[in-house]
C-alpha cells in the first residue's frame, strides 16, 4: 500500500487520508466568493454592457438591446478615441522611461553614499513614496498655481497657467507621476545593487574597465530581472493613471485635450451616461492591460516557482 | 539570477555596506546629488505642511518664504468646521476598518489554504490572484457602478467596503501566503506529535509567527482603502456619503485656488495616518510588491 502514495501526499501534512479533502476549499471559499462577486461579475457585466445599447434611458429602467459590436465600431472609428489612445501610450512611455532612468540613477547614487547620507536620502524618498496620490496631486497643483504658485516664481513667469495648455498640463502630470514612482523603483534597484559582490566590481576596475563598461557589463546584466519586473509594473501603473489627470483637469478645465484612456472611459460612461461606449473603451483598456500583464507574468514566473 | 529577488528582501549585509561607504563616502559629487534628491523628495510635503499653518496674506506673497514664520491654526479650524468634514472622516474610518478586518480574515484563510495544502486548482488560484491584480479598477468602475446601482448599494458603506475588499484581497493573499509558507510546518507537526490538535498547533505555533505579516498586510489594506479615490468618487456621490479623499477634492475644486491654506490643511490631515503607517511597514511592503518574494 505504501508504495502507491504519491510524493505530494508524503510531503503534505496529512499523510493519513488520500481522498481529496474539503478543508482547503472551505478556506478559499470566502475570498473566492468576494473576488467572483466584485471582480468576476463586473468583468462579465463590462463585456455585456459593451455589447448593448445602454444610455440614459436604460439607466432609468428601459430594457437594453443587444447591438453586437456596434459600440466597438463606433469608438474605433472615432478620431478622438485614437487620439486619446496615442496620448496615453506616449504619456505612459515617457513616464516609465523617466521613472526607470532616474530610479536607477538614484539607486546607484544610494549605493555610493556614506551611511548617514544614504539614510537621509532614503528617508526623503520614503516620505514622497508614502504620499497618497490625491494629496500629492493637490500639493503639486498648489506648487504650479497660476497666481501664487512657487513654480511661477521659480521660473520667473508671472501668471503662467500651467494646466490650461495640454503640453504644460502633461509636464505637471509627469512630474507628479514620476515623483511618486521613483522611490519604489530606486529602493528595489538599490536592494538589487547591494547583492552584486563588491569583489566583482573591484576585479573589473583592476582589469581596466571604465565606470561605463562596469555599468553595462556588470550592473545592467545583474539587475536585468529586477529591471524587467519594475518596468512592466510601471507600464501597468502609468497606463491606467487616473487620479492625477482627473484632479489636474478639474483645475485646468481643458478635459477634451488632456484626457487619457482611464479618464476618457470614465467621462464617457459615468460622466455623460454613455455606459455602452464607455464599457467598450474600458474593454480596450483591459485588453491592452492583459497583453502587458502577460509580459510581466512571463518575467515573474521565470523568477520563482509557484 | 533566480536568487536575486528572493535575497532582495534580506537586509544588505551590514559589513559589506560599511566597507563600501568608508571607501566611497568621502566623495563630494554624490553627496551634493543626494541633497538634491532629498530636497526634491521632501519639499512638496514640507510645503504642504508649511502652507497649512500660514495666514492668507502670507500664502499670497509674491516672493515665497521658505522658512517657517509665526503661523496660525485658522486653516485647520476652517477644515474642522467645514460641512461634512467629520462625516467624511467617519465614513473613511468605517470603510477602512471594515476592509482591514475582512481582508485580513479572508486573506489569511486563503493564504493558509494555498501554502499549507496541496490540492487540485491550487496553482490556478495562485495564477488568478496574480492576474487579477492587474485588472485596472478604472475600467471596472463602469460596470461595477451599474451592478451596485442594481443592488441598491450605491452611496452605502457596504457597497464601497465590498468593492475595496475585492481589490485588496489579491495582494493581501499573495503577501500572506509568503509569510505563512515561511513558518516551517515541521514546527506544527512537532506540536501535533506532542498531542495537540491541528487547530491548536496552528493557533499556538503558526499564528504568532505570522503576526508581523498580518500587521504588514493589514497596514497595506488600510492605506489602500484610506487613499482610494476613483471608486469612492463614483460610488459615494452624495455629500454626506463622501470619504475623505472625495471630500478633499470637492473642497479643492470648489476653492478654485483661492484657499490653499485650507486645502493644504485638509491634505495634511488626510496624509498623516498614511505616512505614519507607511513608514512603519514599508520594508515588508516593498518586497511584497515585486514578487511576494518568499517561496511558497
Amino acid at each position: 500500500m505504501k508504495s502507491s502514495l504519491t510524493m505530494e501526499q508524503i510531503e503534505g501534512i496529512d499523510v493519513r487520508r488520500r481522498r481529496p479533502r474539503p478543508l482547503p476549499y472551505l478556506l478559499l471559499l470566502p475570498a473566492l466568493l468576494a473576488l467572483v462577486l466584485m471582480l468576476g461579475f463586473p468583468l462579465i457585466r463590462l463585456v455585456t454592457l459593451s455589447l448593448q445599447d445602454f444610455g440614459l434611458k436604460q439607466q432609468f429602467g428601459a430594457p437594453a438591446e443587444w447591438v453586437g459590436l456596434k459600440n466597438f465600431r463606433e469608438i474605433l472609428s472615432d478620431d478622438q478615441f485614437w487620439q486619446v489612445l496615442r496620448r496615453t501610450i506616449v504619456f505612459c512611455a515617457v513616464n516609465v522611461m523617466l521613472t526607470m532612468v532616474l530610479g536607477l540613477a538614484i539607486a546607484m547614487l544610494l549605493n555610493r553614499l556614506g551611511k548617514w547620507m544614504r539614510l537621509l536620502t532614503m528617508t526623503g524618498l520614503m516620505l514622497a513614496w508614502s504620499m497618497p496620490a490625491l494629496t500629492a496631486t493637490v500639493i503639486w497643483q498648489w506648487i504650479f498655481d497660476t497666481q501664487y504658485g512657487i513654480a511661477n516664481w521659480l521660473f520667473g513667469r508671472q501668471g503662467q497657467s500651467w494646466l490650461s495648455n495640454p503640453l504644460t498640463f502633461y509636464f505637471v502630470a509627469t512630474i507628479i507621476v514620476v515623483w511618486m514612482g521613483i522611490p519604489f523603483v530606486a529602493f528595489t534597484l538599490y536592494a538589487g545593487l547591494t547583492q552584486i559582490p563588491s569583489e566583482t566590481m573591484e576585479a573589473a576596475s583592476i582589469d581596466g574597465a571604465t565606470p561605463w563598461q562596469r555599468f553595462l557589463d556588470i550592473v545592467v546584466p545583474s539587475l536585468k530581472p529586477i529591471l524587467l519586473i519594475l518596468t512592466s509594473l510601471s507600464v501597468l501603473w502609468d497606463f491606467r493613471v487616473f487620479t492625477q489627470i482627473y484632479v489636474l483637469q478639474s483645475a485646468g478645465g481643458i478635459n477634451r485635450d488632456t484626457n487619457l484612456l482611464g479618464v476618457y472611459a470614465y467621462r464617457t460612461s459615468i460622466g455623460s451616461s454613455h455606459f455602452d461606449r464607455g464599457a467598450a473603451i474600458a474593454i480596450v483598456m483591459v485588453l491592452i492591460t492583459v497583453l502587458l500583464t502577460l509580459v510581466y507574468l512571463r518575467s515573474m514566473v521565470r523568477q520563482e516557482e509557484l | 539570477m533566480t536568487a536575486t529577488l528572493d535575497s532582495m528582501t534580506l537586509v544588505p549585509q551590514p559589513q559589506r555596506v560599511e566597507e563600501r561607504s568608508r571607501k566611497r563616502g568621502g566623495n563630494i559629487v554624490p553627496n551634493v546629488l543626494a541633497v538634491i534628491v532629498f530636497l526634491i523628495s521632501t519639499f512638496p510635503v514640507y510645503w504642504m505642511v508649511l502652507t497649512s499653518f500660514r495666514r492668507g496674506v502670507d500664502i499670497q506673497r509674491p516672493t515665497p518664504q521658505f522658512v517657517p514664520s509665526p503661523g496660525t491654526l485658522q486653516n485647520y479650524r476652517k477644515v474642522f468646521n467645514r460641512d461634512f468634514f467629520w462625516t467624511a472622516v467617519q465614513n473613511s474610518l468605517t470603510v477602512t476598518l471594515s476592509v482591514l478586518a475582512l481582508a485580513l480574515l479572508l486573506a489569511f484563510l486563503a493564504a493558509v489554504a494555498v501554502s499549507r495544502f496541496r490540492f487540485r486548482g491550487r496553482k490556478a488560484f495562485i495564477i488568478m490572484i496574480l492576474l487579477v491584480q492587474m485588472v485596472p479598477a478604472e475600467a471596472l468602475i463602469i460596470s461595477l457602478f451599474r451592478i451596485l446601482d442594481g443592488w441598491q448599494l450605491v452611496n452605502t458603506i457596504l457597497g464601497l467596503t465590498l468593492t475595496y475588499l475585492a481589490f485588496v484581497l489579491p495582494f493581501t493573499i499573495w503577501t500572506l501566503r509568503g509569510f505563512v509558507a515561511n513558518v516551517p510546518k515541521e514546527l506544527e507537526e512537532a506540536s501535533m506529535m506532542d498531542g495537540s490538535t491541528r487547530l491548536r498547533a496552528f493557533m499556538t505555533i503558526t499564528l504568532p509567527l505570522v503576526a508581523p505579516g498580518l500587521v504588514a498586510t493589514g497596514v497595506f489594506a488600510f492605506i489602500q482603502a484610506w487613499n482610494e479615490f476613483i471608486f469612492a468618487l463614483v460610488i459615494m456621490n452624495k455629500p454626506d456619503k463622501q470619504t475623505l479623499p472625495v471630500w478633499l477634492q470637492a473642497f479643492n475644486e470648489g476653492a478654485k485656488g483661492t484657499d490653499w491654506g485650507g486645502v493644504m490643511a485638509g491634505s495634511t490631515l488626510m496624509a498623516i495616518p498614511v505616512v505614519i503607517f507607511f513608514l512603519l511597514v514599508q520594508r515588508r511592503l516593498a518586497s511584497g510588491l515585486t514578487a511576494g518574494a518568499v517561496k511558497g
